[in-house]
């Protein structure tokens, strides 16, 4: 895992005089159209590449699917031509892209070769939980990353800092498979005095009815990979919020709101955390754009039913429909969220607009 | 009262909290949704049907998964091995040997000319709707799979050669193309022709997860399945042969197999199987656990490439012309101490390769005369491979009669870890006998790839074998070769051994089995000599189990087989509870749980109003 924080607009440069963002507001709409048609042009050619690269990209990948799939299966030479006929892979090159790209262009992502479900279905049921599990950690991550950022830019280089960015990094550098598995050794299974108070894995029990115990069922069997999750991801935006606000925090501006005697609470609040927002904003969306694509690692050692783990398992068939209907949905959750972030920098600093 | 301050944070926790509540609620309005039973239009959902409550459950620890519950399109194992629970076959296996036993028929005669089959039907049968299974319901699914192109995916191949499948009162009457020794073998789950004719049209994509429970007519009757999370099944009250005793039969997913041995320490599950030998050995000796090794239906060979040719002997790929000599491929069999890879590779647990067929297979087993075994034997092997003209160099390394030094390229998968550790052994002991050895340990699509383009020269191979062993056998005929050059095909080796080829026919139509266990020994003792493929081991089967939740069960075959994978459904039918069994399996510490949760929100938030009250009270002036 890096940090890698796409550089937000260049007018983020030099923070505005205080009261400067009513002014600006004044001026013109929370987002200027042309701004916003740019950037919603953009994603839309993006998207166009990705649905055209989504062909090509899977067709290198080495493998039969009908030999793979049989595998170990008592079937004849009949059967295997009859299912190459049936995914339409007896066809020329050409002529499979052309089914694609009409069937795409219908809305329509095929059915997977191995599950005979739709792809769309499949998404459907595996994208939940992945939202679930990812997304809940991510929200959790980013509000602690963010908030203990802040605490420890502001305290820099006191012990509270050190044991904050100390404690973050040796979490960010575990292995999430290994310390998943300590979770569930310490407490699913219970280790000396601690009792095993949480499931092994997935994401229900099938014993369990009615609305609240099911819904206690969950966030039981949710804790344990969130923590992990948590634990292996804040860092990241501890780091970020961090690193930007030290940048601001000998800022003129900000000492000029000292002298005017305002609370060293309001003086972050109010000045210097909001001017050190942006890179945080776009690492929290971008975050939330690859959520979808789950985490391979995390739900593969709590068995969690996520689109990660259904990724995988099209990768090794290779599962041709299933695996461009993934692509196409996680590049689209990527895009969308980035346009999201980019659409939001206007609101959340004027300067964006002004440029 | 609250100042601007305190009340964004409060306005910042309540929207932390609604966003995290927001987040759940999919989940948990779906587990909500999950109580009820459905009919749903597409194959995956999240659906659950209510099962009886109390019981006692038997829960099973799985890492496999399923492509489809309709047994007309399932491929993989575990689909397969729920359907033997949840429908009856026309025969089964005994649980003792293996041999064929009664099941939807009772009773089978075959004509003078060996081309008709007459199966009797058992009398009283029911579905589990209480419609009575008839025979119209067999030749209904036999007839659909010999029709229709979709419903012959799975077993197609069970049917390819009925010209013809009639009833004739409680019989079914089944006509073959040419005769077939395979007919008390036929793994076809039988359908309920009145729940399955309404989806004849899409059989290709109905997966059979609509509508729970399914009508079936096996010892288990399905009730619920939610995707990469769980399967259950209840116990059929009605079953002929007797209702199981256990009275719910739950299958839980895990993807990591570590995650499922904690589970079975803990008790969330009562079995697992698959095990490594390291985890095997780690739960050895634990309180309330079984731990059980059993004779593995798989082998481990070494396939080596004859000279890649179609079905027409047209040759291509790059096999090395060295493998075509039969002395060559038997010297490589005296270079390889299979003994040591059992131990090593399989930390003991397995037993040395000898005949094609496995040894739980006692009926179709062969061993090789001790004489003639190839057991390790570096000087045999140097003396077969001077004697096929491969002298040794100045630096120990043979060449061939052209001058070309041999060297061998070695194929194996990442996904099977023995292929890395066996290869590293193989390559110093060809060296050792002045052979070179190239190593590629590739994804199972690329190791596809290079089997079919013929661009090997030695390959590991591993195959499950059935209690039948015609599958295992035809893979090595000259039919199963390619149409065309480096084209998929169904065989596994491109051998062609005319002789081989004849023992096979002559197998396939002998009816009595001492007669065709003798053919199938032969053709055995030809592979072994011909070396094209040799088993460098058989590895066991491991497996664990609650010793507090079950208290017997039965294996297949005994007394070495094993409880999972069996070839019918012996284990979980006659599986009783211990007598410690509790009659829930939910392990919930929703107590204890509660009281943390409750303990922790004490502490955070009252922590929490301590530091507001605490800031609110200092000036800026102070806290600087």
């Amino acid at each position: 895992m890096s940090i890698t924080v796409p550089a937000p607009p260049a007018a983020a440069a030099t923070p505005p005089p205080p009261g400067g963002a009513a002014a600006v507001r004044r001026r013109g709409p929370a987002i200027p159209l042309r701004y916003a048609a740019g950037r919603i042009g953009g994603a839309a050619v993006s998207m166009l590449a990705v649905v055209f690269t989504g062909f090509f990209l899977f067709r290198i990948v080495p493998g039969d699917p009908v030999r793979a799939m049989t595998r170990g299966r008592p079937v004849d030479a009949t059967q295997l031509a009859a299912l190459r006929h049936q995914f339409g892979i007896d066809k020329p090159l050409i002529a499979q892209f052309g089914d694609y790209t009409l069937r795409v262009a219908r809305g329509d992502l095929g059915t997977s070769y191995q599950y005979k479900s739709s792809v769309s279905s499949l998404i459907g049921s595996h994208v939940w939980p992945t939202v679930y599990l990812v997304g809940t950690a991510t929200l959790i991550a980013a509000l602690l990353g963010l908030r203990i950022g802040v605490r420890s830019a502001w305290k820099h280089g006191s012990r509270s800092d050190r044991a904050n960015t100390g404690i973050a990094l040796v979490l960010w550098s575990m292995p999430t498979f290994w310390l998943g598995l300590i979770l569930i050794v310490v407490f699913s299974v219970g280790v000396g005095p601690i009792p095993g108070m949480f499931p092994t894995g997935g994401m229900s029990s099938p014993d369990v009815h009615g609305l609240l115990p099911s819904f206690w069922d969950h966030v039981r069997h949710l804790v344990l990979p969130c923590v992990t999750l948590i634990a292996v991801i804040y860092a990241q935006y501890l780091l970020t919020m961090r690193a930007t606000l030290l940048e601001e925090i000998g800022a003129d501006y900000l000492t000029t709101a000292r002298a005017k005697g305002l609370r060293d609470d309001d003086v972050r609040r109010k000045h210097a955390v909001p001017n050190a927002m942006l890179p945080a904003v776009t690492l929290v969306f971008l975050n939330l754009g690859t959520a979808v694509s789950g985490s391979i690692l995390a739900e593969t050692i709590f068995s969690w039913p996520g689109l990660g783990s259904l990724f995988y398992e099209a990768l090794t068939v290779p599962d041709l429909p299933l695996l461009e209907g993934l692509f196409i949905f996680f590049s689209a959750a990527v895009i969308l969220m980035n346009l999201l972030a980019e659409l939001l920098y206007p609101i959340l600093d004027p300067r964006v607009r002004t440029s | 009262m609250p100042t601007p301050t305190t009340r964004r944070r409060a306005f910042a926790l309540a929207a932390a909290l609604a966003g995290a509540a927001a987040l759940s609620a999919p989940a948990a309005s779906a587990a909500g949704r999950a109580d009820i039973a459905r009919p749903a239009s597409s194959g995956v959902h999240l659906q659950q049907a209510p099962s009886a409550s109390g019981g006692k459950t038997l829960t099973v620890a799985t890492n496999g998964s399923i492509d489809s519950l309709s047994p007309f399109l399932a491929h993989r194992a575990l689909p397969t091995a729920v359907h033997r629970l949840m429908y009856d076959f026309l025969t089964n296996y005994d649980a003792k040997d293996d041999h064929p036993i009664d099941a939807l028929a009772t009773k089978w005669t075959t004509s003078p000319d060996k081309l008709t089959w007459t199966f009797t039907i058992r009398d009283g049968m029911k579905w589990s709707d209480g419609r009575p299974v008839t025979a119209e319901d067999v030749a209904w699914t036999y007839n659909l799979m010999m029709t229709d192109d979709d419903a012959a995916t799975a077993n197609g191949n069970f049917v390819a050669n009925f010209a013809k499948v009639a009833v004739d009162g409680a019989n079914v009457v089944i006509t073959l193309k040419q005769a077939q020794s395979t007919m008390l073998a036929l793994d076809i789950p039988v359908v309920p022709k009145h729940v399955w004719e309404s989806h004849v049209a899409d059989i290709g994509k109905f997966n059979n997860d609509a509508q729970f429970p399914v009508v079936g007519d096996g010892p288990f009757i399905l009730t619920g399945y939610q995707k990469d999370q769980y399967l259950t099944l209840d116990a059929n009250p009605n079953y002929w042969r007797g209702k199981p005793g256990f009275d719910h039969l739950t299958f839980k997913f895990y993807k990591d197999a570590d995650a499922e041995v904690e589970a079975l320490k803990k008790g969330e599950v009562d079995f697992v199987y698959g095990l490594t030998p390291a985890q095997y050995d780690s739960l050895k000796g634990q309180a309330n656990i079984t731990t059980d090794k059993a004779l593995g239906k798989r082998f481990y060979a070494l396939a080596i490439n004859p000279g890649a040719t179609t079905k027409d002997g047209q040759a291509f790929g790059d096999g090395n012309p060295a493998l075509k000599n039969q002395q060559v491929r038997q010297a490589l069999m005296y270079a390889i101490d299979t003994k040591v890879l059992v131990t090593k590779t399989l930390g003991g647990y397995g037993t040395v390769g000898t005949g094609y067929i496995p040894p739980i297979f006692a009926t179709y087993h062969w061993d090789p005369d001790p004489a003639t075994a190839y057991s390790y034997n570096p000087d045999k092997a140097n003396q077969l491979l001077d004697a096929a003209g491969y002298k040794k160099g100045s630096d120990g390394m043979r060449t061939g009669p052209d001058g070309k030094p041999l060297t061998l390229r070695i194929l194996g998968e990442t996904n099977r870890p023995d292929d890395t550790q066996n290869a590293a052994y193989l390559t110093e002991w060809l060296k050792a006998v002045g052979i070179g050895a190239t190593t590629s340990i590739v994804d199972q699509g690329k190791l596809g790839d290079t089997e079919t383009a013929g661009t090997f020269d030695l390959a590991f191979d591993s195959w499950t074998v059935n209690p039948d062993p015609d599958y295992v056998l035809s893979i090595q005929t000259c039919d199963e070769r390619p149409k065309t050059p480096g084209k998929s095909f169904a065989g596994d080796d491109f051998i062609c051994d005319k002789d081989y080829d004849a023992l096979y026919q002559k197998q396939i139509t002998e009816y009595d089995q001492a007669a065709r266990a003798a053919d199938v020994k032969q053709m055995e003792q030809r592979l072994y000599s011909d070396a094209y493929i040799n088993i460098l081991y058989n590895a066991n089967s491991l497996e664990a189990y609650r010793s507090d939740v079950i208290g017997s069960w039965e294996k297949q075959p005994q007394p070495e087989g094993a409880y999972w994978g069996q070839d019918g459904y012996w284990s979980f039918w006659s599986a009783k509870p211990a007598e410690s069994a509790s009659s829930s399996s939910s392990s919930s510490n929703t107590g204890l749980v509660v009281g943390i949760v409750v303990a922790a929100v004490v502490i955070l938030g009252g922590g929490g109003v301590f530091l507001l009250r605490r800031r609110r009270t200092q000036t800026a002036e102070e806290r600087e």
